[in-house]
């Protein structure tokens, strides 16, 4: 059981610069949203929220026949499906491929699944060279970090940070214009693209009935890496599979728009194989690795196997005040945000980090903006049921189990809970909104620790049973 | 076997056996408007040119050859197969490499030039987006590559949006392996949210409406 990661978390609270760069982007990424939304052409965008809803949930309610279903389509196309139980299959399968065919080089676009099974580290360790192509990826991993957002991995990183990072990483002169910052990664990494064996690609989208992959960015780097090199290996959780390239119609609406504002972003590859033999240019073999690594599990609960319907859009995060203060490196794992908050637990247990469900609010905004409806406030407090089921197993928690004890004795007994309240403003004085302090003896363990953030309103001077019969008499 | 381990937990997960037919697939959400084509044209434009796209309508092949010529303003340029091209005459612009069909020769060329030129398959009108299947007339590399593209479309290709596209194409699979839609100049937004246009492929991009 880890414990909540507080001192990590003050010094993100108390870094002002960092502070102001997470609400500052994340703040924009709103507003992008919003714009797009209130356009005319994103007048239906209800109507694909529920459809997007309604698609996923049956794909995912009829997962086996998907899987089968694309395997056979990708197969006709001359591309191979790989079938990946968790991190070290999948690399497995990478590091063999690279040994059968002589490779020494990989180009990576960004993806969340190959950052899920630290496939880097594992193909590093086997002395490949793999080169992250995507501009905040390639800073991250020259500066050995792992994303702080799905959608903008370096987003808590300013200009001069770059600066810093390129300086003693690249060896090149130190340089704040973030024009030329860009510049500078293009020209190095238009060599890797130019020389690698392999390129490794995410997917947004797996599409069953084409046999095909679908990958969406701005930049051009998995357009390279799943063109230039002679070899494409798509790497996805299983759970991306959608029937048919016609829902298209409604998923890359939705993604675009809620992850940065975009009706429709700059690339969208549809890419369904090896060359074909009139193409004058593209891969010669394709790969496809399905990765499980825990999918199954989450598959089981009919309760929260929503969870697996989430397109990766990182609109939760820019929208969730939690990850606007705490940033996206205090979440235990890659994914971070109130969809890193109901996943983790899921995937390793809720017991590994029992404090993640309750780092939310209930404020909902996640499960308002979720381009694919999945009720993430709902599974949080399932969440902590299950973490409270633990503890109460285990026999932890007694205070707190006391306190409830007893507040539901007072809430049964009207009698007792209105001297109870009646008695309040006499124990905890206050200005009539907020008290004025807060007794030594409440002052202890987890009250004081939630008192040193908060003001606590004053108990009002009458109670609303004492409001109701006074108007009750008085009619 | 892996497949087999992954297809059982799936199935048991889920409660179903080998080869039960799935449940009713919900029908697909598919909407298209009636635009004019002159409409669509003008939409396509407004919507490129907000994300700093250029276009040219130009009236016959012999205009879209200077307009191509005058974009291109001495630079060298690497040139698809498609037939609207050689239409205008645009292979004979100097300059300009021609009929590369090797792979290696093609991605080469394409990574010198300073402009690459192709057709394209379809348009959408309201995301101002080039629709590109790799074929023997388009290599992939070609709007890729070299940091301006210029496309060359006719307007019978200008589509209303992505629902008339899929629903003329509903297996994009069946006609390439790859197909690509292209909205505008290759950005970055990584640094600070601050918009930079150009970091892996074009910064630059026309297109030349006949």
């Amino acid at each position: 059981m880890n414990p909540l990661p507080r001192q990590a978390i003050h010094a993100t609270l108390a870094d002002a610069n960092l502070q102001l760069a997470i609400y500052e982007s994340t703040g924009r990424l709103m507003q992008k949203r919003r714009t797009a939304l209130d356009s005319p052409l994103a007048a239906d965008f209800q109507s694909w929220r529920e459809q997007a809803n309604r698609i996923k949930r049956h794909t995912i309610e009829n997962l086996d026949h998907y899987l089968e279903l694309i395997e056979q389509n990708l197969t006709r196309n001359g591309g191979k499906v790989i079938w990946a139980r968790d991190a070290t299959e999948a690399a497995d399968f990478i590091l063999q491929l690279a040994k059968d065919n002589h490779a020494l080089r990989i180009v990576k676009s960004k993806s969340m699944t190959t950052e899920e099974i630290d496939l880097n580290e594992r193909l590093e360790h086997h002395k490949l060279e793999v080169v992250e192509t995507d501009l905040g990826e390639y800073i991250l991993q020259l500066a050995h970090e792992r994303p702080y957002h799905i959608v903008a991995p370096a987003l808590h990183k300013t200009r001069y940070d770059v600066a810093d990072i390129f300086t003693e990483k690249l060896g090149v002169e130190r340089e704040v214009v973030i024009e030329k910052q860009t510049m500078i990664a293009r020209a190095k990494l238009r060599e890797k693209f130019l020389t690698a064996d392999i390129g490794i690609t995410g997917a947004n989208f797996l599409i069953a009935d084409s046999g095909a992959v679908v990958v969406v960015e701005n930049e051009g780097n998995a357009r390279l890496s799943s063109s230039a090199p002679r070899i494409q290996v798509a790497v996805a959780g299983m759970e991306k599979l959608i029937p048919r390239a016609q829902d298209l119609a409604v998923f890359l609406k939705v993604l675009g728009r809620s992850a940065t504002g975009q009706p429709m972003t700059v690339y969208t590859s549809f890419l369904s194989g090896p060359r074909r033999p009139e193409e004058i240019d593209g891969p010669e073999q394709f790969y496809l690795v399905l990765v499980d690594n825990g999918r199954t599990r989450l598959l089981g609960d009919r309760n929260k196997r929503e969870s697996l319907f989430c397109i990766r859009c990182g609109a939760c995060l820019n929208h969730c005040p939690v990850y606007r203060k705490i940033g996206g490196h205090n979440y235990p794992w890659v994914y971070s945000g109130p969809i890193g908050a109901i996943i983790s637990p899921q995937f390793h247990g809720v017991t590994q980090d029992p404090w993640l469900p309750y780092a939310s609010s209930l404020c909902g905004a996640c499960g308002e903006v979720c381009p694919v409806k999945i009720d993430i406030p709902r599974i949080l407090l399932e969440l902590r049921a299950d973490v409270t089921k633990v503890k109460k197993r285990e026999g932890a928690a007694w205070l707190e189990r006391q306190a409830f004890r007893l507040w539901s004795f007072l809430m049964r007994h009207p009698k007792l809970y209105e001297l109870a309240a009646m008695a309040a403003p006499a124990v905890l004085p206050g200005d009539g909104r907020w008290l004025r302090s807060v007794p030594g003896p409440f002052r202890v363990g987890p009250v004081a620790g939630w008192l040193r953030q908060r003001d606590l309103p004053a108990p009002a001077a009458r109670s609303f049973r004492q409001l109701w019969r006074e108007r009750r008499s008085r009619s | 076997m892996s497949r087999d381990h992954v297809l059982h937990r799936v199935r048991t997960a889920l409660g179903r056996s080998a080869g039960q037919p799935p449940t009713a697939l919900p029908r697909t959400w598919i909407r298209i408007p009636d635009v004019p084509l002159e409409e669509r044209v003008d939409q396509f434009c407004l919507a490129l040119e907000a994300l700093n796209g250029k276009t040219h309508r130009v009236a016959s092949p012999e205009e879209a050859r200077a307009r191509v010529e005058g974009i291109l303003a001495g630079r060298t340029a690497v040139l698809s197969n498609s037939a609207l091209l050689t239409e205008c005459g645009i292979h004979r612009i100097q300059a300009a490499q021609v009929g590369l069909n090797d792979r290696v020769r093609l991605r080469q060329a394409c990574a010198s030039a300073e402009v690459g030129i192709t057709g394209a398959n379809y348009v959408l009108a309201d995301t101002g987006t080039l629709v590109m299947f790799s074929s023997r007339e388009e290599a992939r590399m070609i709007s890729l590559l070299p940091p301006t593209h210029i496309a060359v479309v006719r307007r019978e290709i200008f589509l209303t949006g992505l629902d008339e596209l899929l629903t003329l194409v509903p297996v994009p699979s069946d006609r390439s392996s790859s197909m690509v839609f292209i909205t505008g100049p290759s950005r970055t937004a990584d640094i600070e949210q601050i918009l930079v246009r150009g970091v892996h492929g074009p910064g630059e991009i026309h297109t030349v409406i006949l």
